[in-house]
């Protein structure tokens, strides 16, 4: 579970660098991090690759994909980007059905390998990885807070803030925002390939696009444009998630459909009361004053 | 290529609903997925437990999805506009997923097929035709000459063109633009309706009826140009036949695939799409 929750902070980090930072907005998650465990998990697989390989050439090839449709879009309003990133997670769906030769249809992959699965015990298993996904957890946080604090945050924020101001500072805005989705995507690519290897089954309907919803959800609730706001969000969401699953099995003469789609419905609801409401989120964006040198 | 043409004319309905609340509202307002799944659910009930005919079903949907839309923005979305299209847009989003299952929640995840007649095929000139094909083809024609002429001709119509062209200009001369906004939340939501209907019609209906087919209704409002009403029938005619055509290439499952490129080969090449912005 703390697994799950931090792979979500993952990815609801790799959503701040753009939609925090920089302002962009990426309503196709999901098939980012879907593209990532596909990936990761084919080149282990077929290829025979380390699983260190298969998980870095995750993040890379969801860059270049971040990388086509930020330059699709880059100089139109950030609607389209939104429709074509959600989109672009439809047609990781479509194809992952459908490209029976390479990804198994909707029968999934199975038997992705993991780092000591088999020889060690399924707690140690698991405790393994923990430990493992908070160390990438730890390093891309640690990253992220250096890029926020860093010049290169702030002409993000700026570009968030007025992109025309930036652009007449003489900030290349177009290069930045494609960089800045191109970080973005390697992170929630990341995240899907570590996701394929912990569970060691990855297939179509694992990604949902309700996911997103989780991630937007995340960071929302947590704070947007704050690192420490989306682990924070993440962790709530995931045992927000939880706690329905308790509630709902309390509801009485429920059909298992009706007790999911209830589960979906707040989930989805609750994002909406957030947007309203708290659109600040738990804690609030503080804009990093400059530290004078010593 | 008939086959294209004539999904393409059912894909314009709900693509101009889109385009439509995108002139007006200026945010992808991606709650026309759930609201043309409630408005072939609506068609659904109507059909087969108080047994009307297709015409009258898709009227009900047109109605009961345009309400819904209605209540929806005026609850949901338009508090959040203050803060953004994309805000909007992801509230949007949430808003789909949400409304999606509670038509899940009511009628479950099966499948269901509209209780209609059953017609043999025509066959002219070697190529076949359903009846029921021809008859959704007219009523979607039906529907889009309704929106024209209500467009062209009557006061409101010309309030809401007034309203996407330029919202200063329009509140300058007395035009109410909540009740603009309403209005098309309720014409651009019951077009959603009468689509899902129009698709469901064809094939059978479950509550991800309107999220399979949203990406061809985007593709439609861009590859036409995003915001114009003429654009969104250009572009679902294209999106229609070239989803057609790809059969020759492509797995039947690549359709979605099509208009997701169409959309970024339209904006590499011409961002403003076919038409352009301007709205009617």
């Amino acid at each position: 579970m703390l697994t799950f929750a931090g792979l979500y902070g993952l990815m609801a980090l790799g959503l701040n660098v753009i939609w925090g930072m920089a302002g962009m907005i990426n309503l196709g998650l999901v098939g980012f991090f879907a593209f990532g465990a596909y990936v990761s998990a084919l080149l282990t697989l077929q290829a025979g690759a380390p699983m260190a390989v298969g998980v870095l050439a995750a993040a890379a090839f969801t860059a270049v994909a971040g990388v086509a449709m930020a330059l699709t879009t880059a100089r139109l309003r950030g609607d389209y980007l939104a429709i074509i990133t959600l989109g672009f997670s439809e047609v990781v769906r479509v194809t992952a059905s459908n490209e029976i030769w390479l990804t198994n249809g909707t029968d999934g992959i199975s038997g992705i390998p993991g780092p000591g699965r088999g020889r060690l015990t399924p707690e140690a298993f698991n405790l393994l990885y923990l430990l493992l996904v908070v160390a990438v957890l730890v390093l891309v946080f640690l990253l992220m807070q250096r890029v926020r604090y860093s010049p290169y945050g702030r002409v993000l924020r700026a570009i968030r803030d007025d992109d025309q101001v930036a652009g007449v500072a003489g900030k290349p805005v177009i290069g930045f925002k494609i960089e800045a989705f191109a970080v973005s995507a390697a992170i929630l690519g990341l995240a899907g390939a570590l996701y394929g290897h912990y569970t060691s089954y990855i297939a179509p309907e694992t990604f949902q696009p309700l996911i997103s919803i989780y991630i937007v959800l995340a960071l929302t609730a947590g704070g947007t444009g704050n690192n420490w706001g989306a682990v924070l969000g993440a962790l709530l969401v995931v045992f927000f998630m939880e706690s329905t699953r308790f509630v709902t099995a309390w509801l009485p003469g429920l059909q298992p459909v009706q007790v999911a789609a209830v589960r979906e419905f707040t989930i989805g609801a609750s994002l909406i009361l957030v947007l309203r409401f708290r659109p600040k989120g738990l804690i609030p964006e503080r804009i990093p004053r400059m530290e004078i040198p010593r | 290529m008939v086959n294209g043409l004539v999904a393409g004319t059912i894909l314009a309905v709900p693509a101009i609903g889109f385009t439509a609340i995108y002139a007006v509202l200026r945010f992808p307002n991606f709650t026309v997925a759930s609201h043309a799944t409630i408005g072939a659910f609506a068609g659904y009930v109507v059909n087969t437990s108080l047994g009307w005919p297709a015409p009258g079903a898709v009227a009900v949907a047109f109605v009961v999805a345009g309400l819904a839309g209605v209540l929806n923005d005026e609850v949901v979305l338009k508090p959040l506009r203050p803060s953004g299209a994309l805000t909007t847009a992801i509230a949007a989003i949430a808003l789909t997923i949400a409304l999606e299952n509670v038509v899940r929640f009511i009628f479950g995840n099966d499948l269901r097929g509209y209780d209609l007649p059953i017609h043999r095929d025509w066959v002219v000139h070697g190529v076949r035709i359903g009846p029921q094909q021809v008859q959704n083809l007219a009523m979607a024609v039906v529907a889009m000459a309704g929106v024209f002429l209500f467009l062209a001709f009557t006061r409101t119509g010309k309030a809401m063109r007034a309203v996407a062209d330029n919202p200063m200009l329009a509140s300058i001369k007395g035009i109410n633009a909540e009740t603009v906004a309403r209005l098309v939340s309720f014409v651009g939501m019951g077009l959603a309706g009468v689509g899902g209907m129009l698709l469901g019609l064809d094939t059978s209906i479950d509550p991800l009826t309107g999220f399979r087919v949203i990406l061809s209704v985007f593709a439609a409002a861009v590859v036409g140009g995003l915001g114009s009403i003429p654009g969104a029938v250009v572009g679902a005619l294209t999106v229609g036949v070239a989803e057609e055509l790809s059969l020759l290439v492509l797995a039947p499952a690549y359709r979605t695939a099509v208009g997701f490129f169409g959309i970024l080969f339209v904006l590499t090449l011409r961002p403003r799409g076919i038409l352009g912005e301007r709205a009617f």
